[in-house]
């Protein structure tokens, strides 16, 4: 079915700083940090202690004791985010056609929380190399197979047509709606329930990126320890997180009187095909993925208000992603805002991308550019308009967000206004 | 629809043969690779028996840099890559790196690694955790590894969805051609044969704790009690069709037609989606049930899953309306690499004209399926529908035909 076009008519985020779409915008346009010092264990023996986690009761939310017991965290958060775009969207479960209605979900590292906390069980606490089934919670399965979460969003919302989990790593949010936007494009489905969710932060995740000093050992000032595009900038700070989106077909959702955020107009992913956590700094891939994502869009580079970086906060992926920006965007990339939200909610892996699709939609929808917190101290490298500090408010139409991930990920999608005469 | 989607290489590393050739040997000579787990010492838990793959030694095919940032299911499908990219003739360096991606299917990760490594962290300390772990276990690392190793830049991505991922990750691949992008590495290979991930496979109850190779997996049987896992799958080489034909390549098969559906929340009282999955596949591929020569079951081997899907060909087909085989119970159950292997067998069956056996299967006639037992059975093929579903409700469907 050529010409479909695909909009978010529904959204919810739970993010560090307060659960739901609204405390979500608050903070970012109130510029506030949510990282803090490491509450779900003890930090001590970690290099970086600091993490952005999310004051989350799943029963406050719905869940029954059954659904808390089987999932892990990452699936609780889906499930509560997946029902929450529905209800934003004003479609019922009962008026969705089962048939019709998918479930894409994105996410990098699955169920890591439960598989950490299960581990040390089984294995009574390393020790064992044999590791004890006797000891094994019945719905281990469902952690082995992260598609389960899928499962879950699809009996939450009662979607009967195609359901996956995609995990393309940190770009994971952003590909779970590219690969949902095109079964709305192809006419495989008519609405797509579609977003993404990690909780990764356990003994396990801090340990792996300690080894690499991916993320910040800046844990004396925690509020202030993710500084993307900043001079001292040392590494990312873990979070989680989920946000889940309705995406209809446009003249449907025109028909029902939905509510539109965006279109998802263009959509590209590319790999570095350099190496596994490496980053060439010319962004040549990243710049690539932009520019395709722009061609679908039919938008010229100019017509981008904001851009909604990547920016983890580690030396490379800035200097990278900078390279990237001028590449793709030209002397637009002087002219354009550019701003991570990981400053402020960090950076929950695959989860991310859906969030900062979120963020792209509210920055359209409040015509305000989110802010990159803690950005003092300016780097010559990073040399564009990071919108340190505070939120700006202007005219917002079209927003390019992005995304960079191990295994050499590089994903673009556009928003955009669904009725904008195209470029 | 235009840009039809063609297999022009194939890879493979399967419990009864590593490598195309020997898997499809063994396959028609009815040779089961199910046995009692070697990997590690068994006898401590209620299941012993698996699929291993034979003679895979990494060293021998692989830089000696790859082994320690690697699972064993990240070097057999790099492995597998190579094999496929050589079996379609394509020199990738030769090649635009743009115009190649990699789409892969993942079940659970490089989950030997992730044991060793959260045993590290339990029982010395963090700081013995590996450098490799931020990627060796997740999900996206075939793809990203495939990728890297061969200079692929194009469009990649990483399908989950239980055994009915390596069926999504070829309709994504086939996307992927749709959308402009001459060439896609695609297919799976999944491992987890190691104690961890055992006790897990274990916990989902769905496991034969038969310790009788030959009795363990009796899809269709009214023995059947579970299921025997196993590791590997299969990489395929997929290109655009006319892209293919300008290169002069020699085409395996044609992807006609591809259906996925989820099934409905448990007690609903709704019907099961699988016969909606093949439904939507052939009329994707724009044939009717009346033009598929062989089925390619999903074979669950526990009844209730059984009775399910052959109540799904039955509605389709009408009773022993078309013959339907599992070779996989020569393998066992592979996950997310199943189905790539699936596929693998039923293009090799068009080529042959000969229909692979489910060995050790006595059906249960109740079921109604025409199962091609214990020997190989020559016919007429033109286009093969297979079948994959995953634990929870995934349900996909791909036919697939000749080079013609």
């Amino acid at each position: 079915m050529p010409g479909r076009r695909v909009v978010i008519t529904g959204m919810e985020v739970l993010a560090p700083g307060g659960v739901g779409t609204k405390n979500f915008w608050s903070l970012l346009s109130e510029g506030r940090t949510a990282t803090r010092g490491i509450t779900f264990f003890d930090p001590a023996p970690f290099r970086s202690r600091v993490a952005a986690e999310i004051d989350f009761d799943p029963y406050a939310h719905g869940l029954s004791p059954h659904e808390v017991r089987r999932m892990d965290r990452a699936a609780q958060l889906a499930v509560v985010a997946a029902r929450g775009a529905l209800a934003d969207s004003g479609l019922e479960t009962a008026a969705l056609e089962p048939h019709r209605t998918g479930v894409t979900v994105g996410s990098a590292v699955g169920a890591t929380m439960g598989l950490d906390e299960e581990y040390r069980v089984v294995s009574d606490g390393g020790r064992l190399d044999l590791v004890d089934h006797a000891y094994a919670v019945p719905h281990l399965y469902n952690h082995l197979v992260p598609s389960s979460f899928a499962a879950e969003v699809a009996w939450a919302v009662g979607a009967e047509g195609p359901s996956t989990v995609v995990s393309t790593g940190c770009t994971s949010g952003i590909d779970a709606l590219g690969y949902a936007l095109e079964l709305v494009r192809e006419g495989s489905v008519d609405v797509m329930v579609a977003g993404a969710s990690d909780a990764p932060i356990s003994p396990i995740t801090m340990a792996c990126f300690d080894a690499i000093k991916a993320t910040t050992p800046r844990h004396d000032d925690p509020e202030h320890a993710s500084r993307p595009f900043d001079g001292t900038r040392n590494g990312f700070v873990l979070g989680e997180g989920s946000a889940f989106f309705v995406l209809e077909e446009w003249e449907s959702a025109r028909r029902r009187g939905a509510h539109v955020y965006a279109e998802l107009a263009g959509y590209a992913t590319r790999s570095n095909a350099y190496h596994m956590t490496g980053l060439r700094p010319d962004g040549a891939e990243m710049a690539e993925a932009i520019r395709l994502a722009l061609d679908e869009a039919r938008l010229a580079p100019e017509a981008i208000d904001y851009v909604n970086a990547h920016g983890s906060g580690t030396k490379q992926n800035d200097r990278h992603e900078t390279a990237a920006f001028k590449k793709s965007l030209g002397a637009h990339a002087y002219a354009t805002p550019v701003s991570s939200i990981k400053s402020m909610v960090g950076h929950s892996l695959g989860a991310i991308g859906s969030i900062e699709i979120a963020a792209s939609a509210l920055a359209m929808e409040h015509h305000t550019v989110p802010p990159t917190a803690n950005l003092t101290t300016p780097d010559p490298e990073c040399d564009l308009d990071y919108v340190p500090l505070h939120a700006r408010e202007q005219r917002t139409d079209a927003v390019l967000s992005v995304g960079s991930g191990f295994g050499g990920f590089q994903s673009a999608m556009v928003l955009a206004r669904p009725e904008r005469s195209p470029a | 629809m235009s840009a039809p989607a063609v297999i022009t290489g194939i890879g493979v590393a399967a419990p009864n043969g590593l490598g195309l050739r020997d898997y499809w040997a063994a396959t028609l000579g009815g040779k089961s690779g199910i046995a009692r787990l070697t990997h590690f010492d068994p006898s401590g838990y209620p299941a012993q028996l698996a699929g291993e793959v034979p003679g895979f030694v990494a060293e021998d095919h692989l830089p000696s840099r790859l082994i320690p940032q690697t699972d064993r299911m990240t070097r057999m499908a790099l492995a597998a890559a190579d094999w496929a990219l050589a079996d379609a003739g394509i020199t990738p360096a030769e090649l635009p790196s743009f115009d190649m991606g990699v789409v892969t299917a993942s079940s659970s990760g490089g989950f030997e690694f992730g044991q060793g490594e959260l045993r590290k962290l339990w029982s010395q300390g963090s700081q013995f955790v590996s450098a490799y772990q931020s990627f060796a276990w997740f999900y996206a690392v075939n793809s990203g590894q495939i990728s890297i190793r061969n200079g692929m830049k194009g469009p990649s991505g990483v399908v989950v969805s239980d055994q009915a991922g390596g069926l999504d990750a070829l309709a994504q691949a086939r996307r992927q051609i749709r959308r402009g992008t001459p060439l896609i590495v695609t297919g799976a290979v999944d491992a987890s044969l190691c104690p961890w991930g055992w006790v897990a496979q274990l916990s989902g109850g769905r496991m034969s704790t038969s310790a009788e190779a030959a009795r363990a997996y009796l899809p269709f049987d009214r023995e059947a009690r579970g299921y025997v896992p196993g590791e590997g799958g299969a990489i395929l080489i997929m290109e655009d069709a006319e892209a293919a034909r300008a290169r002069g390549a020699r085409v395996h098969g044609r992807i006609l037609g591809y259906g996925a559906t989820f099934d409905p929340r448990p007690g609903s009282g709704r019907p099961p989606a699988l016969l909606r999955a093949a439904r939507t596949a052939l009329a994707d591929a724009g044939v009717d049930a009346a033009d598929i020569d062989v089925v390619f079951a999903d074979a669950a081997g526990e009844p209730a899953a059984d009775r399910a899907e052959a109540e799904a060909l039955t509605a389709l087909f009408g009773i022993r309306g078309v013959p339907v085989t599992a070779p996989k119970t020569m393998t066992g159950r592979l996950y997310s690499g199943a189905a790539p292997l699936d596929v693998t067998a039923a293009l090799l069956a068009l080529r042959d004209q000969v229909i692979p056996p489910t060995v050790h299967v006595e059906p249960c006639p109740e079921y109604g399926l025409d199962l091609v037992l214990a020997q190989p059975r020559p016919a007429k093929l033109r286009t093969a529908l297979v079948l994959a579903r995953g634990h929870g409700g995934f349900n996909s469907a791909l036919v697939v035909c000749g080079p013609e």
